[in-house]
């Protein structure tokens, strides 16, 4: 497995295991508060940092764990398919960006802006991993 | 992006005609990853012109001695 499918693989699993551990958390509160004023940020900011840290050190091991060649050499079928994924992933950044805007001018609670963005990145993430995954194991092919 | 591409390589059977050529060898000599060798080879990846080029000057042969694109498949 090439060193940059294994950095999707962990990108893709970081991106599901965060936002799943969050979700329980905040929703974890329900009960305690109305929804729309669960505490979210510092939880949000928590375990994006955390998530951060783990990656890099995931990445640090894919990196030692690699052939010596793999790792940090420039190669064009690399670039394509990271160009690939970002263009799929970038649909739900800019659905999410455009929802965002509609929420705040219907002036929704600040808990379901900062939510749907933060779903949004998720989501982005995962289907650009999705698709960075699928056209490494079956194939790209720009010509 | 998972259609199979119509243009066929002899790098295989190239590799080892010369000196049964590793395929980290031959990525080492174009400057790529070894993944991307295989994947040119099983042909899950077209390669650029620029980098078709240089895998045949690795062999010393023209392009249609490394990549073929069928006739038949051409005119469709």
């Amino acid at each position: 497995m090439a060193f940059e499918e294994k950095r999707t693989w962990i990108m893709l699993v970081m991106a599901i295991v965060t936002y799943v551990i969050y979700a329980i958390i905040v929703l974890g509160r329900i009960g305690d508060y109305p929804i729309s004023e669960l505490p979210y940020a510092a939880t949000l900011l928590w375990t994006l940092g955390i998530s951060i840290v783990v990656s890099i050190v995931l990445t640090m091991v894919a990196g030692i764990t690699s052939p010596k060649g793999d790792v940090g050499r420039d190669d064009p079928r690399d670039r394509e398919i990271s160009r690939f994924g970002d263009h799929i992933g970038s649909a739900f950044v800019v659905i999410g960006a455009v929802a965002a805007l509609a929420m705040a001018m219907l002036e929704w609670d600040y808990f379901w802006i900062a939510n749907e963005i933060y779903l949004m990145f998720t989501l982005s993430a995962v289907l650009g991993s999705v698709a960075k995954i699928a056209a490494y194991r079956k194939g790209l092919h720009p010509w | 992006m998972v259609k199979p591409t119509k243009v066929t390589n002899s790098i295989r059977s190239l590799r080892f005609a010369h000196g049964e050529m590793t395929q980290a060898e031959l990525a080492e000599r174009i400057g790529v990853t070894r993944q991307t060798i295989i994947a040119i080879e099983q042909g899950r990846y077209s390669p650029s012109l620029e980098m078709a080029f240089q895998i045949a000057r690795v062999f010393d042969v023209g392009l249609d001695d490394v990549f073929q694109y069928p006739q038949g498949e051409a005119e469709e």
